[in-house]
């Protein structure tokens, strides 16, 4: 091994991700699952208090018309989704989908989650306006 | 020095390399096989071919007609025993690469395709889109790693054939990571190491394409054989040489010059039609081709550009669809490099260097007058290709030799080569370490390997291009001897072990001047014009005194020796290459 | 074209015989309207300083030889076009690979898990070559034929932050290579090759960042190589679980 010495590059376990804006996009998607989590535990802590009783249910109820909960909310919406629509996006890639021979354009997949989408939130809205 | 004790070593990893190892891991998985190369066998230059590789498969094909398109297409200076091997060989060949995963484009029903090629009478060119070379490459390599018997020596530059008593006993190579030699000792050596265009300023060619393995024969007693016929593909890009496949013809494409006109018809190449038709215009041989563009160079009609002249190639009425399915590649490649969009835009082209038809003399078992030692692949001269290669004839050249050498070099090691007296290699390859040692520890060089590099490239183009002249050809001489012997004025600056690429710049240019030489040499002495050798001063063809190889030979000294060797001819005689109407 | 402008080349250098550690050294070169980095690289090299190492040969984006961080990024340099890029351009080896010299980097890493994928047909039976090719037709070639076109350059591995965590991971080209194989209506071997994918150090270990597919300049897409294998190792699981599964 006459002179042979490869060099390695240390890589940072911690700031790795401030290196490249890819990264941090990617970072991005992945904290952004937080906010999902935070949410779901709002919803979990609701139906909680619907098992409660009454009282406890309307409680919930007005905390979520207080200042601090909307506020929260909204950021909740916009975590979820943006981690929602980075994910749908992406959709092409794990799931290429084929009609007969011909494989169905990334448009056409990510556009499916879209429309889903929609109709389940259009669904949810009709119920809760009832 | 460190010994590497092998049955067979192979220099080169490209198609005929790779190809050649597998075939002697089938014919006997006990046999050890080396296989050396100075790149990683995936960057080997077989990467780069694009259109295809002709086999005879559909029902209205006959092996025959290969036989007279190449031979006819060689301008009758091909040995004819070596095509009929060849073409018999090659749908096998091909339909094994098939097996072996290679993604040939398909027809509906799930047979392989075929597209035209220039100089081809029927429809024979197996194409994988237009990144065959490519996708022929990767197969192999990828198949060759089944096989344990077969372990690389990857980025291991070769510097020397060991050769005692008439036989080749092994190679020295340099472990470029380490910057050490070492002695490959071997019962048999086969050299797959490619062409070397890089000897011209405008190729095609990669640019560890320096001719390496053709100089270490060529000094070690084998000649080169029709050196003189370098072929110009007539499709280059400017500025890089960057190749636009034949394919584009093949499916269409015209040449047109400034005024939009499709000169090839001025030129005994057949009537325009607005589609390809077999062996006419757009689909005439290549040496022909480029030919016509130095003729419309010469009456003014092509296009000048900061980069040269240039025609058109015409892509746009093949439309977007086709193109993006049957030439991505050429997209990408006029888009990326001269930012020009086929299918909207004329594309600027010119002859570029390609090909050499020539190299290391080989007989039709592949095997090279020294015994134990084999060549196949663009480095040798077999030869299948004469004064013209048609175009889709050089993948299956590689294979199908290359699997030759390969089991011609088996046979050899259990028959004759069963034993090995190496008693002499280790004084051999001491004397091979010693060359190369001088020249990496010289100081007090004068000259530069990138000064000498481009004086012998411009020598070679001023004067062995398209079309040659005994008084050009005479000062090309003069000049490429006069730079061979200041080359031992060059000194390598960076003294360091561990890949030094100025040490290999260095040895790559000693190998490429001699290749020059032959060249240069070749072509004074050939007194006719045949193929890719044209001479102004003698423009007929002459049967008489040369139908005949040339045979450069090694003499130590300033000039190398030629003479000639008979062409062997089997069924076809010499007659008027046709094209373009009817025979 | 203009004849007076010039760029500065910054080239990590690297000696190990004389170097601690890589140093950047400038050269200024010609600026060239068509040039690629390459090419200025060549100009450093023919005229300036013959001492600089790199790998390159095709310039034609094909060989995968000359991949290299340009201002930080994983690029074939004989692609990447000065025109590009501003007055200064850094140059330096490939991200997450040790470094040999100058740009040149160690690849054995790459070579030794691209072997251990089995990256060739591995057929049931094999057909002799005499009864002709194997029928495919072009949605068969089409469904596996993007996964065909990797030039092994590696700017995807210089791109992969999990791989530069995890030197064991298999990694974005070697993988979507196995998935090619897969996919071939040829091909008999998944299962072996399924001992390597889908192991912790085969697609588990991605957690589709995507960057392989950002700068793959063949447009392989690795990425879905690899989700496309974690949910048909997926599927394998749940079906060893039915009743009558494996």
């Amino acid at each position: 091994m006459m002179g042979r010495k490869p060099y390695i590059r240390e890589v940072s376990k911690t700031t790795w991700w401030l290196k490249h804006p890819r990264y941090m996009n990617y970072m991005l998607r992945e904290v952004t699952s937080l906010f999902i989590g935070l949410y779901t535990a709002v919803a979990i802590d609701g139906v909680w208090r619907l098992q409660q009783g009454r009282e406890a249910w309307e409680h919930f109820i007005a905390w979520t018309f207080s200042t601090e909960a909307v506020f929260m909310h909204i950021v909740f919406l916009v975590f979820a989704v943006i981690h929602t629509t980075t994910w749908f996006n992406v959709t092409p890639k794990a799931m290429p989908m084929h009609v007969g021979d011909e494989p169905l354009p990334d448009a056409a997949i990510i556009g499916a989650h879209y429309a889903g989408w929609v109709v389940v939130s259009v669904l949810a809205l009709l119920i809760a306006g009832k | 020095m460190e010994t590497i004790t092998t049955d067979i070593a192979i220099v080169g990893a490209g198609g005929a390399g790779l190809r050649a190892a597998i075939a002697v891991a089938e014919a006997d998985p006990s046999l050890s096989i080396a296989l050396i190369s100075k790149v990683y066998p995936m960057r080997s230059h077989t990467v780069a071919a694009e259109g295809g590789a002709a086999g005879v498969i559909k029902s209205d094909d006959k092996i025959e007609y290969h036989f007279h398109d190449t031979v006819a297409g060689g301008d009758w200076l091909t040995d004819q025993d070596a095509v009929e091997v060849f073409v018999n060989t090659i749908p096998k060949e091909l339909t094994r690469l098939e097996h072996w995963g290679c993604p040939w484009s398909r027809e509906a029903s799930g047979k392989v395709a075929v597209r035209p090629f220039g100089g081809m009478k029927v429809m024979r060119t197996w194409f994988a889109a237009d990144k065959t070379g490519f996708h022929i490459l990767h197969t192999l390599f990828q198949t060759s790693i089944k096989y344990p018997s077969i372990k690389r020596f990857d980025e291991y530059y070769s510097t020397d054939l060991m050769v005692e008593n008439g036989r080749c006993t092994g190679v020295t190579a340099i472990e470029m990571r380490t910057g050490i030699m070492k002695l490959f000792n071997a019962k048999a050596v086969i050299i797959c190491s490619g062409g070397g265009g890089k000897v011209f300023p405008f190729s095609t060619n990669g640019s560890i394409k320096t001719g390496d393995g053709m100089a270490m024969a060529y000094r070690a007693g084998v000649p080169l054989k029709d050196m003189e016929f370098v072929q110009y593909h007539p499709t280059g890009l400017p500025i890089t040489g960057i190749l636009l496949t034949e394919g584009c013809r093949g499916e269409g494409a015209y040449l047109v010059n400034k005024d939009g006109y499709r000169y090839l018809q001025d030129y005994d190449l057949g009537k325009p039609e607005p589609t390809p038709r077999l062996k006419s215009m757009e689909l005439g041989p290549r040496d022909r081709l480029s030919q016509c563009f130095w003729q419309e160079q010469r009456k003014g009609r092509t296009i000048k550009t900061p980069h040269g002249d240039m025609v058109h190639l015409d892509l746009r009425h093949l439309g977007e669809k086709k193109l993006n399915e049957r030439l991505p590649m050429v997209l990408d490649l006029c888009r990326s490099y001269i930012g020009v969009d086929p299918v909207t835009q004329l594309v600027p082209i010119r002859p570029v260097v390609h090909y050499m038809m020539g190299g290391i003399h080989t007989d039709i078992n592949a095997a090279t007058p020294i015994k134990g030692l084999y060549a196949a692949g663009e480095c040798a001269c077999v030869s299948i290709n004469g004064a013209n290669r048609l175009g889709s004839n050089s993948l299956g050249e590689l294979l199908v030799f290359g699997a030759i050498a390969g089991r011609n070099a088996v046979e050899y090691i259990k028959g004759e080569g069963r034993d090995l007296n190496a008693a002499g290699t280790t004084k051999l390859a001491a004397d091979a370490k010693a060359r190369v040692d001088a020249i990496f520890t010289k100081t007090s060089g004068t000259e530069s390997v990138s000064g000498l590099r481009k004086e012998m490239n411009t020598t070679l183009e001023d004067g062995a291009g398209i079309y040659r002249t005994e008084a050009e050809l005479k000062v090309a001489c003069d000049k490429i001897d006069g730079i061979r012997a200041r080359y031992s004025q060059v000194s390598v600056k960076d003294k360091s072990s561990v890949f030094n690429t100025d040490l290999i710049y260095t040895l790559e240019l000693g190998s490429m001047l001699d290749v020059a030489q032959t060249i240069a040499h070749g072509a004074l002495q050939r007194k006719e014009s045949r193929g890719s050798h044209q001479r102004l001063d003698y423009p007929k063809r002459d049967d008489v005194n040369f139908l005949k190889h040339t045979m450069t030979h090694y003499t130590g000294g300033a000039t190398p020796r030629i003479d000639y060797l008979d062409v062997k001819i089997t069924t076809s005689q010499p007659a008027e290459r046709i094209y373009g109407r009817d025979e | 074209m203009s004849n007076d402008r010039t760029i500065t080349l910054e080239v990590m250098r690297y000696r190990p015989e004389t170097d601690a550690a890589p140093s950047f050294q400038s050269y200024v070169v010609p600026y060239v309207e068509e040039w690629v980095v390459l090419d200025a690289l060549n100009y450093v090299k023919d005229n300036l300083d013959t001492t600089v190492s790199y790998r390159w040969s095709c310039h034609m984006a094909v060989c995968g030889s000359c991949g290299m961080m340009i201002d930080g990024e994983p690029k074939l340099s004989c692609k990447a076009f000065l025109r590009d890029y501003g007055s200064k351009i850094r140059v330096e080896p490939l991200s997450h690979f040790p470094i040999e010299r100058d740009l040149v980097v160690v690849i054995d890493d790459f070579i030794e898990k691209f072997t251990r994928i089995r990256p060739y047909i591995i057929a049931q039976s094999e057909k002799p070559v005499s009864e002709g090719e194997y029928l495919q037709t072009p949605a068969q070639l089409h469904k596996y034929k993007q996964f065909t076109l990797c030039i092994n350059c590696l700017l995807c591995y210089a791109a992969c932050p999990q791989y530069a965590h995890n030197p064991e991971f298999v990694g974005p080209a070697a993988l979507s290579m196995a998935h090619r194989y897969n996919l071939d209506s040829r091909d008999s071997g998944r299962d072996l090759r399924q001992e390597v994918s889908a192991s912790h150090e085969g697609v588990w270990e991605c957690s589709f960042v995507g960057a392989c597919s950002d700068v793959c300049p063949k447009h392989v897409d690795p990425a879905a190589a690899i989700q496309q294998t974690k949910i048909a190792s997926t599927m394998d699981y749940y079906k060893a679980l039915l009743p009558g599964g494996k």
